[in-house]
């Protein structure tokens, strides 16, 4: 390397003592010190965190042990019975199963296709960057729109769904029965998830080394039990955190889907648990009982999250 | 082999036509007039009213009371959209900056208060933050738009990951100099994440522009209407109506998401990139 003369900017480092190098246990080795600076910097997000999520998420649960007068005068406490009255319910535990069942299906199906796509589009070389666009290209439509579309497609006089549908007898009448409109629903949630999971499926796929596909390829010949006993073990940690997020996104992301297929006429129409506290808080003006709906919700998503934490942690890696 | 190739494209063509399809026919259907859509059903073919109907829909002012024309909904989708990524952009990287690069005695505790945002989705709390938007007077504000959607930690674990990544080189060397924290901040750091600030604000900006319960509760008054809002709007106009304006909700549809498939389809490494490094 040239030698490069000092510049007179190194000169106030020569001449003065060398201050001592703060070690912390942080990520960096060098690090700041200062007494209020990082408390300003920290202060903007730390205040909209507690004013927006903090301050709310609080009142949520200290609500959900009142029961709010309709007319604004005042709230009664009432302990847990808010609680026990929707645990009890049939109306509720009716909707918990229905989403169970649309979580399961949405999550079955988007993973499957999105594992199909990934594993094709990794086998072929020709024509990859251009089936790998088509198929993301979708991903950020927003869930009301997906749903507008999807209404579109399954409409009662312009649907070609319903139309199809009806060459094999089926009398499809989204928005007035129930199973149709479910139908329809996991048809536009799944549509809208496919190309998430293709992602990580793809590159998980890529990331497997070519080392290991030469090995899988010497030993066995047929393809299919290849990706049983190789390729989809290898995909096992990227499957589980989609799993979960898949799990996530049909509980929570699904609302705008769920809000434009029922149009407000949730009466007749499945709906799912997120759309319910949104239904009894804003609709039904049920304060009380939104708020427990919401503890419980937040409860199942402490637990996925957990779930998912312990998972992360003790994935395995094998390259 | 070569079935076997074949196969594998006949797959991903039928996957491509599975999701393409959709958005292609709500374009193309966008350009019939609406009783044409109603007597042929959706549409393959360019119909010829482009024109007509997106200039009815971006110019006529409809809702209840008259005040919101498509232009205008567009407009305050992307006030939404970059005022979103904007605060976003501002608040993570300050916050990242300091818990990455400084001793602080609470990093710990301040990262923990940050992290947990992660857990609970807006969708959950949604009541009680409609509240105390309504006490602190801010619906139908921009401000009550976009502000409380800031209180997540996506963005601050972006630039934490980031920010960990620079080599601590440029610190001592900066040091040596005898830069102090903002000269640092201001003259190193914030030019060597520019390309990070880019994909943060793309991917930020699509959230934004994609939020559809927030404004929903946020605003009951038209002039603050963004797209997805409006969505809602034209299907409650569409009940009890004759011919429905199918042109003109397959219009808006694409307006909705002209912007997010472009970005996608444009900036897609950043996305893949974002995606697959960061949530895991």
């Amino acid at each position: 390397m040239a030698y490069v003369a000092p510049s007179p900017r190194f000169l106030p480092w020569l001449t003065r003592k060398p201050r001592p190098k703060v070690f912390a246990e942080g990520a960096k080795r060098v690090q700041f010190s200062s007494p209020v600076l990082p408390y300003l910097f920290l202060a903007p997000q730390l205040a909209v965190i507690f004013i927006f999520f903090y301050w709310p998420s609080v009142q949520a649960v200290s609500s959900s042990f009142y029961i709010e007068d309709p007319f604004g005068f005042g709230s009664t406490f009432v302990g847990m019975s808010n609680y026990t009255d929707v645990l009890t319910s049939a109306q509720y535990r009716g909707i918990a199963l229905f989403t169970v069942v649309f979580t399961a299906l949405v999550t079955l199906f988007s993973l499957s296709i999105g594992l199909l796509l990934g594993v094709k589009a990794d086998a072929v070389i020709r024509g990859s960057s251009a089936y790998k666009t088509m198929l993301i290209s979708v991903y950020a439509i927003a869930a009301p729109v997906a749903a507008l579309i999807g209404m579109m497609f399954f409409d009662q006089h312009i649907g070609p769904f319903v139309e199809v549908a009806s060459w094999f007898g089926w009398d499809m009448r989204v928005g007035l029965s129930y199973s149709d409109t479910a139908f329809a629903m996991i048809v536009v949630a799944v549509w809208k998830q496919v190309p998430y999971n293709f992602i990580f499926f793809l590159s998980g796929l890529q990331s497997v080394p070519v080392s290991v596909r030469e090995a899988a390829a010497i030993d066995c010949k047929s393809g299919f039990r290849r990706f049983w006993t190789v390729t989809l073990p290898l995909l096992a940690p990227t499957a589980f955190f989609l799993l979960i997020i898949n799990v996530t996104y049909s509980l929570f992301d699904t609302f705008g889907i769920i809000d434009v297929m029922v149009k407000d006429k949730a009466a007749n129409n499945p709906i799912t648990l997120v759309y319910k506290v949104y239904e009894d808080g804003f609709r039904g003006n049920d304060l009380g009982s939104s708020s427990a709906q919401s503890v419980i919700l937040m409860i199942v998503v402490f637990v996925l999250t957990i779930f998912q934490f312990r998972f992360v942690e003790r994935r395995i890696h094998y390259t | 082999m070569q079935k076997n190739k074949l196969s594998d494209h006949l797959v991903l063509i039928l996957g491509s036509l599975f999701l393409m399809v959709p958005v292609v026919v709500a374009f193309m259907t966008s350009t019939h007039a609406a009783a044409d859509i109603h007597s042929n059903g959706l549409s393959l073919t360019w119909g010829g009213n482009f024109a007509e109907t997106y200039e009815k829909v971006l110019t006529r002012e409809g809702g209840f009371t008259g005040q919101v024309t498509g232009s205008r909904m567009v407009m305050n989708s992307f006030i939404l959209g970059i005022g979103f990524a904007l605060g976003k952009i501002v608040l993570s990287m300050l916050a990242a900056y300091a818990i990455v690069y400084f001793r602080m005695r609470f990093a710990t505790l301040a990262f923990w208060v940050i992290f947990t945002t992660l857990l609970l989705p807006l969708e959950v709390r949604i009541m009680p933050s409609y509240q105390v938007m309504s006490d602190l007077s801010l619906l139908n504000t921009y401000t009550g738009l976009i502000v409380p959607l800031l209180a997540s930690a996506t963005g601050t674990f972006y630039f934490r990951q980031f920010f960990k990544s620079v080599p601590d080189e440029l610190l001592e060397a900066a040091r040596i100099d005898g830069a102090g924290p903002i000269k640092f901040f201001i003259d190193v750091l914030v030019p060597l994440s520019r390309t990070m600030i880019a994909a943060i604000f793309i991917i930020m900006f699509v959230y934004g522009w994609n939020q559809y319960l927030w404004p929903m509760l946020m605003t009951t008054d038209e002039r603050f209407f963004t797209l997805m809002r409006g969505i809602k709007q034209i299907l409650q106009v569409w009940i009890g109506s004759q011919i429905p304006d199918y042109n003109e909700a397959f219009a808006l549809a694409v307006l909705a998401m002209l912007p997010p498939v472009v970005i996608v389809v444009i900036f897609q490494s950043w996305f893949i990139k974002g995606l697959t490094e960061s949530d895991k």
